[in-house]
């Protein structure tokens, strides 16, 4: 990671990806003023509250995010390599199955779709291989992980089967 | 002398059949995890501390630290065939020992390394025992300013002093101290930043946090790079056994190795890196051959090896005696004490000395196995690196969503895990440190208490703070820490410190 001027930029345009970090940062600050200063009465007799810490953490973020706008203008964050983003649907899209069919569908087969989903995102495109592939390994670890750690994994229509 | 009592029945809880079977997991686990490309002893902590709330607190300490030593030792392996680190701690190693091994000289490497490493954990763990007696009766004196002074001071090493940006590194650090306001006030039980929603008041789970920023955003990241064609994985030609001429040059750095890393561990600088870093300098100082450095010296893989297996046993000290984790690995092992309701620090020295002694002693044991495991079996570590990276990295994912299910099957803590795994790959994009955020989360409540415990002592008095001398002097030194790399690199003279850049561990 060289903290490097951007080449192509002579004249030094501000770094919208780095500004929008600073406003994300200014946005948490703020989120956390606003929600701490509802909390009142409770600062005790040495004034130091509840509140203390929060609003002093908020204030850093505030300090933060002016830093982070003024490198931001200056062009002093590093370069970004380029980024693949079909890769990274692919997971996040298992992810997001995972957690949506867990319940449902019960822990094979919810995690079995994450892992073939994230073989796809590396490259491995034989979903109707990778998808049994990833259900069967993930029975199996369902074996092992909740009946013999007794770990409390949601159980589906697959694991009902068999237990 | 009480020390050698205490370790006599640490080993002797150590060498329990049950807790040897601990330690031989832990060892096991650690050492593949290690040697597995991307993956760092911190995030296999984080994986296990789930599967492992059914057992014993101290069979399962006792594992952490075994995963933690075993992690160590495997990345070298990762190093020297594959020049892909396994952990940040083995970046040195890779400079030399991959030039070995394509030298048809892996396997002295190897062999250097793992007995450095052995040589190295046996003299810090035994420094760890005979030192930490002293830092818990000094820690004893430690009022909350002089705890508070010491956090603070954990904080700046963590977060700015290494790595190339004291912006980014900060940004990261109040991140998760963001996060660590969330939940219920310890000391008034007010409800804080959780918006009605019932989840949030419990806050926000470390485990939850270090298994989405190290597990799901490194994938996330690695996938978004591209196929960048396999890794080529050097073969070990010829025997592992070193030549008389390789032991006579390792001895030394395995020694300077292990002086130069157990300090650095044990002072709150976060990160074995920086001893890998100082022994390699150190080696090619006083080196007899340096024409050798560059293109395979066993000195350069011997002392950086010693150094951070030294290093690693260095940051329990601080985190038995103090309760003070210096590195993501040992904020998570500090997570894994929590969950057994046990705080690490001079109190638990008094309280609970079995399991603080088992766990020390067992370290020794560990040490034992490891040797075994790394020398005869290295070839089977070996096959592990062949694993295609479709199935490796689709296999973390599955057991880092394993252990979020098993500690707690619901669709919101599973969705925790996607936003923070999202938000560490945005980090990675941009170059922020994840190591800050993960410390943030665990030692800011820690923080939060002793600051409002000195202030309700001094009722209000901000000057109080700084009155202490022990205080003081800590503080001192944690602004120089902030401000003396922020002239270095306005000076341009910081690719030092982003050399020096503690990321995973």
């Amino acid at each position: 990671m060289t903290k490097g001027h951007h080449p192509s930029s002579a004249t030094r345009r501000p770094d919208r990806a780095a500004l929008f970090i600073a406003a994300v940062l200014a946005a948490i600050a703020g989120l956390i003023f606003w929600d701490v200063s509802r909390l009142t009465g409770a600062a005790g007799y040495s004034q130091v509250g509840p509140t203390t810490v929060p609003y002093a953490i908020a204030c850093c973020l505030l300090g933060l995010a002016v830093w982070t706008a003024i490198e931001a203008f200056r062009g002093d964050f590093p370069e970004r390599e380029r980024q693949e983003v079909a890769p990274v649907i692919w997971i996040v899209g298992g992810l997001a199955a995972q957690m949506l069919l867990l319940n449902i569908a019960g822990f094979s087969i919810a995690t079995g779709i994450l892992f073939a989903l994230t073989a796809r995102g590396f490259g491995k495109r034989k979903l109707w291989f990778s998808l049994p592939l990833g259900i069967v390994l993930c029975f199996a670890v369902w074996v092992i992980f909740a009946k013999l750690l007794q770990l409390s994994l949601p159980a589906g229509p697959l694991e009902r089967l068999f237990f | 002398m009480a020390t050698f009592e205490f370790l006599m029945q640490g080993l002797l809880v150590a060498a329990q059949p049950m807790n040897l079977l601990y330690a031989l997991i832990g060892v096991t686990l650690g050492t593949a995890v290690g040697v597995l490309p991307g993956i760092g002893p911190a995030l296999t902590v984080a994986l296990l501390l789930p599967v492992t709330y059914r057992l014993d607190p101290g069979g399962s300490l006792i594992m952490f630290a075994g995963i933690y030593y075993g992690g160590m030792y495997g990345g070298s392996t990762t190093s020297i065939l594959l020049n892909t680190p396994g952990e940040s701690a083995s970046i040195v190693t890779a400079l030399e020992g991959n030039k070995m091994a394509r030298a048809g000289r892996g396997g002295p490497a190897l062999a250097t390394a793992a007995i450095g490493s052995f040589v190295a954990g046996l003299i810090a763990t035994l420094g760890l025992a005979f030192i930490a007696p002293y830092i818990v009766k000094l820690a004893l004196v430690f009022g909350p300013r002089e705890y508070f002074a010491l956090m603070v001071l954990a904080f700046v090493t963590v977060s700015s002093a290494f790595g190339d940006s004291t912006l980014r590194g900060l940004t990261s650090l109040f991140i998760g101290l963001a996060l660590s306001v969330v939940g219920i006030d310890q000391l008034t039980g007010q409800a804080r930043l959780s918006f009605g929603v019932p989840e949030l008041l419990d806050g926000i789970e470390v485990t939850t946090l270090a298994v989405a920023m190290f597990a799901i955003g490194e994938t996330l990241y690695i996938a978004a790079q591209g196929d960048k064609g396999p890794d080529k994985v050097e073969a070990v030609r010829g025997s592992v056994w070193m030549s008389a001429a390789d032991w006579a040059r390792s001895w030394k750095a395995w020694l300077r190795g292990t002086f130069i890393g157990f300090p650095i561990g044990a002072m709150p600088a976060g990160g074995a890196e920086i001893g890998t870093f100082l022994s390699y300098a150190a080696e090619k100082r006083l080196t007899k051959h340096p024409e050798e450095f560059g293109n395979g010296a066993i000195e350069g893989v011997a002392g950086p090896e010693a150094a951070n297996n030294a290093s690693a046993a260095g940051t329990l000290v601080p985190l038995l005696t103090l309760g003070l984790p210096t590195t993501a690995t040992a904020a998570i092992m500090l997570a894994g004490f929590q969950q057994y309701g046990l705080q690490p620090g001079p109190l638990l020295f008094a309280t609970n000395p079995q399991l603080v002694w088992g766990l020390i002693a067992s370290l020794l044991i560990a040490n034992f196995m490891l040797l075994v495991l790394n020398l005869p079996l290295i070839g089977l570590w070996v096959k592990l690196l062949t694993v295609p990276k479709p199935w490796l990295y689709a296999g973390i994912l599955l057991f880092a969503t394993l252990g979020t299910i098993g500690a707690n099957p619901s669709v919101y803590e599973l969705g925790m895990l996607l936003a923070f795994g999202l938000l560490g790959y945005a980090m990675r994009i941009f170059g922020y440190p994840i190591a800050p955020v993960v410390v943030g989360l665990i030692l800011g409540p820690l923080a939060e208490q002793q600051l409002r415990r000195a202030l309700a002592i001094s009722q209000g008095d901000y000057s109080v703070l700084f009155t202490s001398p022990i205080a003081a002097v800590l503080l001192l030194i944690a602004a120089a820490a902030l401000i003396v790399p922020l002239i270095l690199r306005a000076r341009g003279r910081g690719e030092v410190l982003s050399q020096l850049a503690a990321n995973e561990d």
